[in-house]
């Protein structure tokens, strides 16, 4: 609304978004846009709002104003499972899967379709989501763990599991908080390629630290400070400017 | 009818061990005044294995579960009371043809929210209906505001406390503190005789395994899944694309509607409904029945049932200022000694043996048992 001559083509458009904790304000006025099949990642320093921003986006968070369009949708009146419906997916930093159910079953609780009450009581496990719950483990390399607890895996494979989750929803945009924070150097190399593979055909929101990992995979950058941009641009040119190596990048 | 995909090995073990002894041992061994009192605690694993459904898979503790028992007992009671207050037996009133309470209390024409109750089929669907109507009204008030936990059970704690004070104070539509007595025939079958408690008796354990079987079909759906997945992880199950609370008041609403059928079939098996089945002291017991039977485990909650039922029947007959100290202590042992109750129990001592057992049995066909056991934990189709 503040710019009258927004593109259509963005499949995300986060406007003048503030939220305000009693009065801290851990995101102000941010602005940024993501087009499609763009890869964005949000750097920044501890506390920088970052992971707020993707709370905002995926509704864990209400806004205080502001707003986050999706294809021309208001995420912001939304709630947390209608805008997962509309192709928003979104990891969180510490693996979150569900411990008492195995591997196929998390998978399949992701799956999109019966998500109602009485679709999931009319849910049938059919051929067509074994075959891409196994198509899914493939790719995450679960598939000799389909019949596991998922509390027995190994903290890298908790957070491939959950990467597989979100595969399966199939989203339009894909977030990702730290998708490599505690893992192994060969898992890491796992990791990067497995995120290489999926964010072919889809926008992709990362968060991550690790500036090597960065720069694999970052169309461009948002460097946030404070609750607000920094800097924005390609990796060349965030990482040559000289606010950003003050606050971020010197350390 | 029943397939090892519906039930594994020890589910199996576990549905035609309770079925050999509700249907075969205890009609066999028992005279039919310790039968009645075994229909009488069966009433309450209705109960339960609603409870099993609603806290243990899907984490809602509901201190209130006496409502909808209470509720469905006093619909099939309503029902009764009016078959037995019929103008010949009531002539003596100053107004014939309604239930005597309301004569006490002056009351002279049967209020509007009883006549649908001269009529059976009504009554069944008022059982059934009225109270998942309540429960689905209190979720809907309390899950789309994420009231959860300990909230929650105080909330319908505190339900359970006005329903009682409720039916007390409204003593001519209710009864009051005596309740519904004299409930006499069902559609002019006498329901008091030795023969009637037996076939009764039956009648209960055949909708008992109907409860078993649904909800065991309601746990190997998505949505059984969906509330396991939803005790430990409830914001994970918002994004992966699932409204929470509806989920919630499914299984709260489930619940209900079990307890529900268990207060009408209390009611029929003992012939009177009353407030003390109903308020804050009878519905922390259900929780402690599931508890002991253990709150994973549907045939573990009718188990838990009856034993603390058993018990306390043994021991109020010899001791009755004693009972609540040993209902008091026996929870607390639950809670810090075998957390998964019973089934906890059966699952790591004996299931193992018996599972030795059964391998032992077919070590001649070692093969085919292998493939199996293979099969046994494949995930149910």
């Amino acid at each position: 609304m503040l710019i009258g001559h927004q593109p259509k083509d963005f499949l995300l458009a986060v406007e003048g978004l503030t939220v305000s904790f009693d009065g801290f304000k851990a995101v102000n006025d941010l602005s940024f846009y993501v087009e499609e099949n763009e890869i964005r990642v949000i750097i920044g320093p501890n506390g920088a709002g970052k992971t707020t921003v993707l709370d905002l986006i995926c509704g864990k968070t209400k806004a205080t104003s502001g707003s986050v369009q999706f294809r021309g949708t208001e995420l912001t009146k939304l709630k947390e499972n209608q805008i997962v419906q509309a192709g928003v997916g979104r990891k969180f930093q510490t693996p979150s899967v569900y411990e008492d159910l195995t591997v196929f079953e998390n998978l399949e609780i992701c799956y999109p379709r019966g998500r109602s009450v009485f679709g999931s009581l009319m849910f049938k496990r059919d051929a067509a989501v074994k075959e891409r719950v196994e198509e899914v483990a493939e790719m995450i390399f679960l598939k000799d763990r389909l019949n596991m607890y998922a509390d027995v895996l190994s903290h890298g494979q908790k957070q491939w599991l959950e990467i597989g989750m979100l595969l399966i929803q199939d989203p339009d945009l894909l977030m990702l908080d730290e998708p490599v924070a505690g893992m192994s150097v060969s898992e890491r190399i796992k990791t990067a390629e497995l995120l290489n593979t999926i964010i072919k055909n889809r926008s992709v929101l990362v968060i991550e630290h690790d500036m090597k990992f960065v720069e694999d995979i970052a169309h461009k950058v948002t460097v946030l400070h404070q609750g607000q941009i920094l800097s924005e641009g390609t990796m060349e040119k965030v990482q040559n400017d000289p606010k950003v190596i003050e606050v971020y990048l010197g350390h | 009818m029943i397939n090892s995909r519906f039930f594994n090995r020890s589910e199996l073990i576990g549905f035609l061990s309770l079925l050999l002894l509700l249907a075969v041992i205890l009609p066999l061994f028992l005279d039919v005044f310790r039968l009645n009192l075994v229909a009488k605690y069966l009433t309450y694993a209705f109960v339960a294995i609603g409870l099993v459904m609603c806290w243990g898979y899907g984490g809602i503790l509901s201190l209130g579960q006496g409502v909808f028992f209470g509720l469905g007992g006093y619909c099939m009671a309503m029902f009764l009371k009016l078959e037995a207050s019929s103008v010949e037996n009531t002539k003596i009133q100053s107004t014939p043809g309604i239930p005597d309470f309301m004569d006490w209390n002056q009351i002279t024409s049967l209020p509007m929210f009883w006549k649908p109750f001269h009529s059976l089929p009504l009554t069944i669907i008022a059982i059934l209906v009225v109270p998942t109507l309540l429960a689905f009204i209190i979720g809907a008030a309390m899950f789309k505001r994420r009231v959860g936990g300990v909230y929650f059970a105080i909330i319908t704690q505190a339900i359970a406390a006005i329903a009682t004070i409720l039916i007390i104070g409204q003593q001519g539509y209710t009864g009051g503190i005596n309740g519904m007595t004299d409930l006499r025939t069902l559609n002019g079958w006498d329901i008091r005789t030795d023969h009637a408690k037996v076939i009764l008796y039956f009648f209960e354990v055949f909708v008992l395994f109907a409860c078993i079987i649904a909800a065991q079909f309601i746990r190997l759906t998505k949505l059984g899944r969906i509330l396991v997945a939803m005790r430990e992880q409830e914001d994970r199950v918002r994004f992966s694309g699932y409204s929470v609370a509806n989920f919630k008041i499914f299984a709260f609403c489930a619940a209900a509607m079990f307890a529900a059928i268990g207060g009408a079939m209390f009611t029929l098996q003992i012939g009177f409904m009353s407030p003390s089945f109903v308020g804050i002291v009878p519905s922390i017991e259900m929780v402690i029945y599931t508890a002991v039977g253990g709150r994973m485990s549907i045939f573990g909650a009718v188990y838990g049932t009856l034993l603390v039922n058993y018990a306390k029947t043994m021991l109020s007959e010899s001791f009755p200022e004693l009972w609540l100290f040993g209902l008091g202590g026996l929870f607390i042992a639950v809670v810090l000694f075998f957390p998964n109750g019973l089934s906890g129990i059966w699952r790591d001592h004996v299931a193992r043996h018996v599972d030795r057992l059964f391998a032992m049995r077919s070590s001649a066909s070692r093969k085919a048992w292998a493939s199996k056991s293979v099969a046994d934990g494949a995930p149910a189709e």
